[in-house]
């Protein structure tokens, strides 16, 4: 394999693994706030103390974290290795439309063809915001 | 959707971008960080343009937090993208950078979706309280 094919491939694998981390901590996170309920009405019925120790005491929602946590240390890593005008609006923009998936697939989201035209538009968006 | 919830969606936009860029004038007044001199960075936290900064972070969180306990992570999204809008017009307006013809068209398509998605309903009913979470499976193997 030439060393060109090699760094197409190391950047794919790098701007994947920080799209996959982030798309998994975003599900986790807003699936775990779903669980939770309304934090508002929570806050109203148990004060703030009650709502943040609804949210500090949800497992999805720390598994999520994780993710998250997965996905930045992921992309510092890609930075250190390719350039950020490629890796901050590839990823930005691949994790837009794989969390519009995820969100139909997994939380079963109502994505309707009005959320489909808004993610291509953020997607289309980013990548010329970074050129 | 109420005023009050509109708000938080704003804040959500807002604090993100605003905190980066405090984030990054802080930093640049401290200068470069070598692993030699870590310890900057614990001095870096306490100087007020990070500090400032790393508040807005949390408050980001803790808005987001709140928005996607009454409304849809697709409905939501959009609103956290229109940070890359506020970014960009921040360096315009403070930073005095130029912008160009394509980026200007990235923020109306940004601009746009944001549009979209807030006209239709933010949230999805479930007749069950919460739903099954195949990638948890998924990620426990």
């Amino acid at each position: 394999m030439s060393p060109l094919h090699h760094s197409v491939l190391a950047n794919a694998a790098m701007i994947a693994s920080i799209v996959v981390a982030a798309t998994i901590g975003d599900v986790l996170i807003a699936s775990a706030m779903r669980q939770i309920g309304d934090l508002d009405e929570i806050k109203a019925e148990s004060g703030l103390l009650g709502a943040i120790k609804a949210v500090v005491t949800n497992t999805r929602f720390f598994v999520g974290v994780a993710a998250m946590s997965v996905s930045f240390f992921s992309l510092l890593f890609a930075l250190s290795h390719a350039d950020l005008s490629l890796v901050a609006p590839a990823s930005a923009s691949l994790t837009v439309v794989t969390n519009t998936i995820a969100g139909k697939l997994f939380l079963k989201e109502n994505v309707d063809k009005r959320r489909w035209l808004a993610a291509l538009c953020v997607c289309v968006g980013v990548i010329l915001l970074a050129r | 959707m109420t005023f009050r919830r509109y708000l938080v969606l704003a804040f959500v936009t807002v604090s993100a971008p605003l905190g980066d860029t405090l984030l990054d004038v802080g930093m640049k007044s401290v200068g470069p960080v070598s692993l030699a001199h870590i310890n900057t960075l614990f001095h870096a936290v306490c100087t007020p343009w990070v500090a400032a900064g790393i508040v807005l972070l949390i408050g980001f969180f803790a808005s987001y937090l709140t928005a996607l306990s009454w409304a849809d992570l697709t409905f939501v999204l959009p609103a956290t993208s229109f940070g890359n809008v506020i970014v960009a017009l921040l360096a315009r307006f403070w930073r005095h950078e130029q912008i160009s013809l394509s980026r200007w068209v990235g923020i109306f398509l940004i601009t746009a979706a944001v549009g979209f998605v807030t006209r239709g309903p933010s949230y999805t009913d479930h007749e069950s309280p919460a739903p099954t979470l195949d990638i948890e499976k998924v990620c426990q193997g």
